[in-house]
């Protein structure tokens, strides 16, 4: 009889024990935020353009963290992201679903200034404040901040604002992985660049 | 263009084309190479090998031979269809030798006499489940020629251990011989079992009669030789020469045979200084089995290997220490096969944990 | 003196007898020179030309961008005729801005006035060497002042002078010393004097025993206080951490600079042409270029900055058949892609490439772990390790093997018995990684800044609500002031502050109508702006029908 209630005693005691420590623990290490709309967040492309039909990238995560939204609605990050995002969810990859868009190069948007007007209704869409100029003044758009959203498209009274695709630089440029691709280095026949530098 | 006479003209001679199609070899640099190739590397193991051979051949009658030969063709073939069936060029991978390297270390490995169908079978397996399976030269995990050996010793240890006394090759002719090959049920006269195997079993069955101690073992019978038994030894030396030829040549570097035979002749000392009744001395633990053909041949193998000189270290010093537990304690006549095995499991481990540090990483010289 | 020594390294053929028979020849003016303004590391220059305007022989065309950068210079007097993209050579095959000068025959120089060191500050010297373009020779082009000024409270013991030139073909620095060895010696001095250097110390390979000799016999004469060190020939004793190992027994680890440790390494040629510099007010537009390979005359040029590359090979009598140019030795160096690119400041060497002038590379063979790379890695990293997880794209396993320590310098390419194109691998996964970096560092700024957005356009509602509470109560105020005629001022701040007066106005239908400008103000606008808008869109829409006429490019 004894023994049942030393047992007793000793789970119980551990029970406290622990209990306490569990508790003591999940203040002391409690993690602010929810780490895991972090992380999804960290791997979307940050363009907030909305595609993926809420309101920015974090919405987006936090839809994508609660289950609401799957993980192929974002065109900016494309495939590269869905397997990322398949990868740190266990999830199935699926490929980029067409109703949101389509994978494109890298853009910037370009305001053409010679017919901008000064309305400011860009300024008031971009997300990211790329783009700077104050009514009546011609706008301008930071290209290093562009996220190529196209969000200030549709609001251009004028239709001054068009996407050019990001060119590489060789500072920018990248080295092909060895062997995959057919690594054909442009070879600019030497008559012909100097009789057009000559034109 | 506004041509200044005083100006030599060099554009005009500037028809210097470079060809559109790029030569794949310009493609980036480095563009010198060194002429090593992984051919040349498994033709050095071959040549190595050559000096035991002489004298197994010597030992055990040209019974030997046939197995090296039986071994070489079922590799090559196993390879060639492999490499069909996989959609892979047959060149280069069918001339890289390193499919005869693995068919020569398992004829070596099997009884010389055994019956043809075991080399085919062994040399089989090795080549399609260890080598291909798993994706070719340089993705097996495990040395193809162990796998074969452990395969057939599980599956067949009375065959497997079936050694013919050497110098009089169990007292068959070669014709004798090809016939124990060819037609293993016509001849059965030449049965026996190595030094290693024999003295393993002599010492089971004399459990309490203390007449029968190692050294009285070893003095009665004309089985043991000197070293690691008579006649083994010649072959013993012969692999020695050919894998220290291997270092020489760095092929090979010291770290995994040293590391091995330290490993087996420590614990050796250590059980032979607490019992010499009941254990063998270490030199002939290293002497004996295929101690030395593992050292420098098998444990080697830099696919399935440890590849950091650390990582080397501690990689060989287990086999030898596992291959003595293995062929003392446990029930099959050598242990170096699955001491291999075993720790080629524990390779990328290994290696992970024995990075070396890199260039001014370590207080070394004068750094601040 | 006691010698280190690093592990690994190769000792390939050095095939430098061929170029080093003859002196160096000055190339003949061309009609044509491309310069491009990003030369160096760092920022890209702005040009200070305009198209159509005449330039005198060392007059400085791109002004350094940032402390970073460095100036870059006229190679010869004429017109600048164009600023544009032009192929440059570059293993990317892109094209960057390039200033485009016909030469006008004369060759004149500006107004070269020496720089007085003894008046000068420190800081005035290393803009000085700024503005006059001096960069690293040896093929890095990291701005030279940059590396002249040594971090607060570090002193530098060991000056390095690089003359090592380990990769085969290359052989400009062993002319220029053999030469030049006086105005060397000079630099060295020089670059010892403003680091303010313990010791000065020019490490040579010991196949060049003619520069050595010509070094030593300069260093004599002018009694220079420097150490001339002759150094075993294994590549790559040239590369800046192997060279401060085999002189210091340093090692200086890969995300450390050299100054912590209290070296400093700059090239031979380099502090020659910055003793120029500041004797002879001479930028740098010129260097000294190996030309080798297949063809007939291999030799060593002075070459303009600028010139197009097919000018100055075929001075050199490229065979018939050959099929490509390489700039850099055959280690480290690359194809070209276009030979009309211009010769530029990191071009030590171009070797003419023909069939048969290197030995065919074998088919690549799988890797079978052999180590041997790990024996000849300078760096002493795991070439296979990092190859492995290179070409499975696992980008995060290769930080703990250390891949950005690796230097490129090929020793693992060259003894590996597959034939495995290592380097390719390391290069692809390092611009894959940096690729990575930047993107991150893009997208984490625009969530920084859309968030920030977020929050403004928050405040800017609450400050909305509260000015209209604010309003609101003032306006209840005034009531309650006519109504109970005298009563104290304070109930007109009090509401204000009152965090509830904001849904307070929206639930009083009343209070929402009652026509006070700050309500109906927006409405007006709204309408105005529509107009005005309207108005715009139809002026735009006629500019550009205007315009569409005139040119098609600029709108579409």
């Amino acid at each position: 009889m004894d023994g049942i209630l030393y047992a007793i005693a000793i789970m119980a005691l551990g029970g406290v024990v622990l209990g306490a420590l569990l508790g003591y623990a999940s203040t002391r290490f409690k993690v602010e935020g929810d780490p895991l709309v972090d992380k999804i967040d960290s791997i979307l492309p940050q363009t907030q353009c909305g595609q993926c039909g809420f309101p920015g990238c974090r919405p987006y995560a936090e839809a994508i963290a609660k289950d609401e939204a799957d993980i192929n609605q974002c065109p900016p990050g494309g495939d590269e992201n869905i397997h990322k995002l398949a990868e740190l969810l266990g999830k199935e990859y699926k490929p980029l679903s067409e109703e949101h868009g389509i994978e494109k190069p890298k853009q910037v948007a370009i305001i053409d200034e010679k017919v901008c007007i000064g309305c400011t209704l860009c300024i008031q869409a971009c997300p990211v404040d790329a783009i700077i100029g104050a009514a009546k003044q011609m706008h301008t758009i930071a290209e290093d901040l562009c996220t190529g959203c196209e969000l200030c498209i549709p609001p251009c009274p004028v239709e001054c604002i068009h996407m050019v695709t990001v060119v590489d630089t060789p500072d920018t440029w990248k080295w092909q992985k060895p062997g995959t691709a057919s690594r054909v280095i442009p070879i600019i026949p030497v008559m012909a660049t100097i009789q057009s530098e000559h034109a | 263009m506004p041509a200044n006479p005083a100006i030599p003209l060099t554009d005009q001679l500037c028809d210097v084309i470079v060809s559109s199609e790029t030569p794949n070899t310009l493609t980036q640099s480095p563009y010198l190479v060194q002429p090593v190739s992984v051919t040349r590397i498994m033709l050095k193991v071959l040549l190595a090998l050559l000096p035991g051979i002489a004298i197994y051949t010597w030992l055990f009658g040209p019974g030997i031979l046939v197995q090296l030969l039986l071994a070489t063709t079922t590799a090559v073939i196993a390879e060639a269809v492999f490499l069909r069936l996989r959609n892979r060029p047959l060149q280069p991978a069918l001339s890289d030798l390193s499919a005869v390297v693995t068919a020569w270390l398992i004829a070596l490995s099997f009884p010389p006499l055994g019956p043809w169908w075991l080399i085919v079978l062994g040399s089989a397996f090795a080549i399609i489940v260890a080598k291909h399976l798993y994706g070719g030269l340089g993705q097996n995990p495990f040395n193809p020629a162990m796998v074969a050996y452990a395969l057939c010793i599980v599956s067949f240890p009375a065959i497997m251990s079936q050694w013919p006394h050497p110098l009089s090759a169990g007292g068959l002719s070669p014709t004798d011989q090809i016939t124990a090959i060819f037609l293993p049920e016509r001849i059965d006269a030449w049965a026996g079992a190595t030094p290693l195997d024999h003295l393993k079993t002599t010492l089971r069955l004399a459990t309490g009669n203390d007449n029968l101690t190692v050294q009285n073992i070893l003095r009665d019978h004309t089985i043991y030789g000197v070293g690691g038994g008579n006649g083994w030894e010649w072959v013993t030396l012969a692999w020695l020469i050919g894998g220290l030829w291997l270092v020489q040549q760095k092929v090979i570097t010291w770290h995994i045979p040293m590391a091995l035979i330290a490993g087996m002749g420590s614990i050796a000392l250590g059980f032979w200084i607490v019992d010499p009744l009941h254990y063998a001395n270490p030199l002939f633990h290293i002497l004996g089995g295929a101690t030395l053909l593992g050292a420098f041949f098998i444990a080697t193998d830099p696919v399935s290997g440890a590849t950091t000189p650390r990582g080397k270290l501690i990689f060989a010093a287990a086999i030898g220490v596992l291959a003595y537990l293995i062929r003392v304690f446990g029930a099959f006549p050598d242990g170096i096969a699955f001491a291999v095995l075993i720790l080629n499991m524990c390779v990328p481990l290994i290696d992970m944990y024995t990075q070396p540090p890199i260039f001014g990483e370590k207080s070394r010289g004068s750094n601040a | 003196m006691k010698l280190f020594s690093f592990k690994g390294g190769i000792k390939p053929d050095p095939n430098k007898t061929q170029s080093t028979v003859l002196p160096i020849a000055q190339a003949p003016l061309t009609s044509r020179y491309i310069v491009p303004l990003h030369q160096s590391v760092g920022g890209t220059p702005r040009p200070t030309v305009q198209v159509g305007e005449r330039v005198l022989k060392g007059q400085r065309i791109g002004e350094a961008d940032g402390w970073i950068s460095a100036a870059v210079h006229a190679p010869t007097s004429g017109t600048v005729v164009e600023i544009g993209p032009h192929i440059i050579p570059h293993p990317s095959g892109l094209a960057t801005d390039c200033v485009v000068i016909e030469a006008d025959g004369r060759d004149a120089w500006i107004e070269r006035t020496p720089f007085d060191l003894d008046q000068a500050e420190p800081d005035a010297v290393r803009d000085y060497l700024r503005d006059m373009g001096i960069v690293g020779l040896g093929g890095a082009v990291f701005p030279s002042h940059v590396k002249l000024s040594v971090p607060r409270g570090k002193q530098v013991e060991q000056l390095i002078i690089n003359g090592a030139e380990c990769e085969p073909f290359i052989t400009c620095d062993d002319r220029l010393m053999r030469e030049q060895a006086t105005e060397v010696v000079q630099g060295s001095l020089l670059f010892g004097r403003l680091l303010n250097a313990g010791k000065v110390l020019i490490g040579i390979e010991d196949n060049k025993p003619e520069a050595i000799a010509a070094l030593k016999e300069a260093q004599q004469q002018l009694e220079a206080p420097l150490e001339i060190v002759t150094v075993p020939t294994i590549y790559p004793t040239g590369g800046a951490k192997e060279l401060i190992r085999v002189l210091t027994g340093k090692e200086v680890p890969g995300s450390r600079r050299s100054t912590d440790f209290g070296v400093q390494v700059f090239n031979v040629a380099t502090v020659q042409s910055a003793w120029r510099a500041i004797t002879y007010g001479e930028p740098l537009i010129s260097r000294i270029v190996t030309i080798s390979g297949a063809v007939g005359e291999a030799r060593n040029w002075s070459v303009p900055i600028g010139m197009p590359i097919n000018v100055l090979v075929k001075l050199a009598q490229p065979r018939t058949d050959m099929d490509g140019v390489i700039m850099g030795g055959p280690m480290m160096g690359f194809r070209i892609p276009a030979t009309a690119a211009p010769v530029i400041k990191a071009t030590n060497s171009l070797i003419v490439h023909a069939p048969g002038l290197f030995p065919p590379k074998p088919a690549e063979l799988p890797c079978i772990r052999c180590g041997s790379c790990a024996q000849a890695c300078p760096q002493e990293l795991q070439p296979f390790e990092l190859y492995w997880w290179s070409r499975s794209a696992k980008f995060e396993k290769l930080e703990n093997y250390k891949l950005f320590d690796c230097i490129e310098c090929g020793c693992c390419d060259f003894v590996c018995p597959s034939h495995i194109p290592l380097v390719n691998y390391f290069r692809f996964a390092k611009s894959e990684i940096l690729a990575e970096q930047r993107e991150q560092q893009i997208a984490d700024a625009a969530r920084e800044r859309h968030e920030f957005r977020q929050e403004r356009a928050e405040r800017e509602k609450r400050e909305k609500a509260e000015r209209l509470a604010k309003a609101n109560a003032a306006r209840k105020a005034e009531g309650k002031d006519l109504s109970a005629a005298a009563l104290s001022p304070s109930p007109k701040t009090a509401p204000a502050n009152d965090p509830d007066a904001a849904p307070d106005i929206s639930s009083h239908p009343d209070q929402a109508s009652t026509p006070i400008s700050m309500d109906n103000h927006p409405v007006l606008d709204a309408t105005a702006k529509q107009a005005a808008i309207l108005a715009a869109t139809e002026r735009a829409r006629l500019k550009r029908e205007k315009h569409a006429g005139k040119s098609r490019d600029t709108t579409h």
